[in-house]
């Protein structure tokens, strides 16, 4: 962890000017604590992660492994077995949850997240029908999956933004083309030559279970790649949030700006959805988490990121443990802790508009 | 596209101000009293030797291939309050926002200091005009000082760190507004009057010479109708930011502005002094509204009273003796 820069103490030029630092230092240092705090919590939740299962290592072995020690059976059990789930479940939940939070940010909507708006949901489709439709691999798994969520957002666009990014017209157009690349889902699971219920599972719930080490590696390229773009653009997003006029009178490319921050957002899903298939509702509550916690109505990209990372590890721990004999896809646990802020959040939206 | 030269005077240029808008009276409205030796027109003055200000030459806008506006060219009087009024639907807000680059051109240009505002860099042009859109709506949980801290986004680099000079006006802005208590407060827990200064904060941070704002007072209680008016007088007075603003409220544009400008179909009808600009004949030809006008007995302006269907007892004062109002 880098030490946060200690910038050298300015001359406070009048008492506005301090109460203005005050207010600002108040602001980064309860991001920072939301940050490291949230951070700690998945560093935790890993370890029991790594150490729960049929053959059970504790956690002092766990660690003694990762610092490179540890019996041979330890050693395949917790660095094969183990932590490429532990890793892609982070990975994947930061890639959700920072696409959460830039389309909430964008299309100021709190509804507008990736996975309800159908874009997670494409790009699955897009990834299935690689695999499944073209016998592709690799790079072309994600390329395709990209291809499916931009074409949702593309139709999207097409459709309803033109009436306004506030209504909740253009929600509910995303909610139908998630049911349709759903449906599409199913209907190739069910033509190919896909018999086990865990495999159909893992692209219509969406999972962590079968990731092996060889597809980490492109997983967490892409998603640096995308996170970097959406932090070189992040900028723009405290003008953007104030809508398109306000945005282009502060000398903001409103437009470009938008698309940019959303492509890469659509990246972000493409990715991780080759990998996990659709994982319910990390975009949707993990930035609103993330903004809650952190307060102050900022997008709170990198709190969204990590809470996603470690609500989506969670999320895989309890769908493997919680229930002994059973073990549930990442996906259907986040559907049921998702499903009932969807709710809530939606009443709420009808109030605030009455 | 050939640039055309730049012109000192670009409404006489042009040559499409209405016919019956008369003069440009931008020299011959009165001095104001107590205009101090920084005076209001100071920052224009350093730019461009004499205030030129901004203007339309020739615009025209529209929405789906329909006109709002057609051909219109307008002086704002740099350094001076600039109401625009007219009746619903006459194209005031979308020349306001074709003036604020927000609506594009279909013809003509919009110049700042003589610079054509379509070909200045957008950051450079947000350095200079700043404008506060009709409606605004902040982010949900967003506090008063991160809200005016984003005014600051032209003047900031690519990684948006506040400089010293960045804080300083923000804290000037929120001085000004009367909202440096406030400054850790979430908007949407100040009242309707407050909500609107920090938006004018957010505006006045960006330190711009020309302000536009569309409408500033709508959904404001006449007291903070009046206060808000009020502030955007203090800014002009103490700052020398023109201030353009497109108002509804005939009465309040009438007493608040040096320069009123009176549309109608989209055309400018009447420009000048208030008190030159407004009478009977003007009120009933762009509002098509029966009304007195009578000496505003605070400001000595004028003061349009309307006649509805049920209080028609006409009172002739002086202003309404002849068709040429007098002043007073």
């Amino acid at each position: 962890m880098t030490a946060v820069g200690v910038r050298p103490g300015r001359a406070e030029a009048s008492p506005g000017v301090g109460r203005l630092h005050e207010v600002r230092r108040r602001r980064r240092r309860r991001g920072l604590a939301v940050v490291l705090v949230v951070a700690a919590l998945g560093l935790a939740v890993a370890l029991v992660a790594a150490s729960l299962g049929a053959a059970a290592v504790s956690p002092d072995r766990v660690l003694a492994v990762l610092l490179g020690q540890g019996e041979k059976v330890e050693r395949f059990v917790v660095l094969e077995l183990r932590l490429p789930r532990i890793v892609a479940a982070l990975v994947v939940g930061w890639a959700f949850g920072l696409a959460g939070s830039v389309f909430q940010a964008v299309l100021r909507n709190p509804l507008a997240s990736p996975d309800i708006l159908g874009i997670s949901s494409g790009a699955s489709l897009g990834a299935v029908w690689a695999m499944l439709g073209l016998g592709l691999a690799g790079i072309w798994v994600t390329g395709f999956a990209f291809a499916g969520g931009l074409l949702v957002a593309v139709i999207i666009w097409a459709v309803a933004w033109r009436q306004g990014l506030h209504g909740i017209r253009f929600v509910l157009v995303g909610v139908g083309l998630a049911y349709v690349c759903g449906s599409a889902v199913s209907w190739l699971l069910a033509r190919g030559d896909v018999r086990q219920a865990q495999q159909a599972l893992h692209w219509t719930v969406g999972s962590v279970a079968d990731v092996r080490g060889d597809d980490l590696a492109g997983l967490l390229l892409g998603v640096a790649v995308m996170s970097l773009v959406v932090a070189l653009a992040s900028r723009m997003l405290a003008v953007l949030a104030l809508g398109d006029d306000h945005a282009s009178s502060l000398g903001a490319r409103a437009h470009a700006g938008r698309v940019v921050l959303l492509a890469a957002a659509v990246g972000l899903v493409a990715v991780a959805a080759a990998i996990a298939g659709p994982i319910a509702f990390v975009a949707l509550i993990a930035p609103a988490i993330a903004r809650r916690l952190v307060g102050g109505g900022g997008a709170a990209l990198l709190a969204a990121a990590v809470v996603g990372g470690v609500l989506t590890l969670s999320a895989d721990v309890v769908g493997q443990f919680a229930i002994p004999g059973l073990m549930a896809p990442v996906g259907i646990v986040t559907g049921l802790i998702g499903a009932p802020y969807l709710l809530w959040l939606l009443a709420r939206t009808e109030r605030t508009r009455a | 596209m050939t640039p055309r030269a730049r012109t000192v005077d670009p409404a006489v240029e042009a040559g499409s101000v209405p016919a019956d808008a008369g003069p440009v009276p931008v020299e011959a409205s009165a001095p104001r009293p107590s205009a101090d030796a920084s005076g209001p027109s100071d920052r224009a003055d350093h730019r461009a030797g004499h205030p030129i200000g901004l203007a339309a030459e020739g615009v025209s806008l529209g929405y789906d291939g329909r006109r709002i506006v057609e051909d219109l060219s307008l002086r704002l009087p740099a350094g001076r309050i600039t109401a625009i009024v007219g009746p619903n639907a006459c194209g005031k807000s979308t020349l306001l926002r074709g003036l604020a680059r927000l609506h594009p051109l279909e013809a003509g240009r919009v110049t700042l200091d003589g610079q054509d505002v379509g070909r200045m860099p957008r950051r450079e042009l947000a350095r200079r005009l700043g404008v506060l859109p009709q409606s605004s709506v902040a982010p949900d949980g967003v506090r008063v000082a991160d809200l005016v801290g984003r005014g600051r986004y032209p003047h900031q680099g690519w990684f948006g760190r506040h400089s010293s000079g960045d804080d300083l006006a923000v804290a000037e802005a929120l001085e000004a507004t009367g909202m440096a208590e406030l400054a850790d407060r979430p908007i949407d827990e100040l009242s309707g009057g407050q909500r609107q200064r920090v938006w004018i904060a957010m505006v006045l941070a960006q330190q711009p010479e020309v302000m536009l704002l569309d409408e500033p007072t709508t959904y404001l209680d006449l007291a903070h109708q009046l206060e808000l008016l009020d502030l955007l007088t203090a800014l002009n007075r103490e700052r020398g930011t023109t201030i353009v603003m497109v108002l509804h409220e005939l009465n309040l544009a009438a007493r608040y502005a040096d320069h009123l400008v009176v549309m109608s179909g989209g055309r400018v009808v009447a420009e000048g002094e208030p008190a030159r600009v407004l009478d009977r004949d003007t009120v009933h030809g762009a509002f098509g509204l029966s009304a007195e006008v009578i000496d505003d007995p605070v400001s000595g302006g004028p003061l349009i009273v309307p006649i509805g269907r049920f209080h028609s007892a006409p009172v002739v004062t002086e202003r309404n003796a002849g068709s040429e109002s007098t002043l007073g």
